[in-house]
């Protein structure tokens, strides 16, 4: 899926550089609990979470996953975002709820 | 190729650097050319016992060497250690403070990631004392 069609899909915004024009999502993955999601989430998810501290880049990059989508518009702070960019991490937000977002995706893909 | 050492202070408390050391063995390993599969279980395993070193440890240090067959990964804490190794182990149990589950972490998986992921992990702990994990992936 190419980045722009993702974000229009989901009226997202991109905070982070985009670490490729084509985002490969495999599938996506909805979770708060940052161990469970290092035990459970793959290589090229769509990782979305409210949580918005710094230890999010670093998680999404060790589990690999496609990009980080933040719903509900909610707020990313400065230093989550420069640790991002650090690591090459593509963080997404997006005035949509975790569902919708889901609901957005797979209807881009049918 | 030679054995790589690497060491790595781990700071109490410090939840932005936290994972550094993490990441910077991720990226030697991506560099050293190994599946990602190997580096996911290293750089995860790590990471857990980096984050407790933080969180409940008082900080450490962390030492790693990397040779042709295998990444061996300790992290030493001087913290309060663990007084039920076994009730640590389970998932789900946690210590961790509302302000750390606040964070996202404190699901009491800690421990059980790192032994999903290493191939072997040895605790060594002492009440009062501290903490030493060593965690060995092989390639």
């Amino acid at each position: 899926m190419k980045i722009a069609e993702l974000l229009a899909g989901i009226g997202g915004r991109l905070l982070t550089q985009s670490a490729a024009d084509t985002l490969i999502i495999e599938n996506v993955y909805i979770c708060d609990l940052l161990s469970w999601v290092m035990s459970h989430a793959q290589k090229g998810d769509a990782w979305i979470t409210v949580l918005t501290n710094v230890n999010v880049p670093a998680v999404a990059m060790l589990t690999d996953v496609a990009c980080v989508i933040i719903p509900e518009g909610i707020e990313v702070g400065e230093l989550t975002i420069k640790k991002a960019k650090e690591n090459n991490i593509t963080i997404i937000s997006s005035p949509y709820s975790a569902f919708e977002i889901c609901r957005a995706i797979i209807k881009n893909e049918a | 190729m030679g054995t790589i050492r690497l060491k790595y202070d781990i700071p109490a408390n410090d939840f932005i650097t936290a994972g550094e050391a993490s990441s910077n063995v991720k990226n030697k390993l991506t560099q050293i050319g190994l599946s990602s599969d190997i580096i996911k279980k290293a750089a995860i395993a790590m990471y857990e016992a980096e984050i407790n070193a933080v969180i409940h440890g008082n900080g450490g240090y962390a030492y790693v060497e990397i040779s042709d067959y295998k990444v061996v990964i300790n992290i030493v804490d001087f913290g309060p250690g663990i007084p039920d190794l076994d009730l640590a182990m389970q998932e789900g149990y946690s210590t961790a403070p509302d302000n750390i589950r606040e964070m996202g972490f404190g699901a009491g998986m800690g421990l059980p990631n790192m032994k999903k992921y290493a191939d072997k992990l040895e605790v060594f702990t002492k009440v009062g004392k501290g903490t030493k994990i060593i965690i060995t992936v092989n390639f």
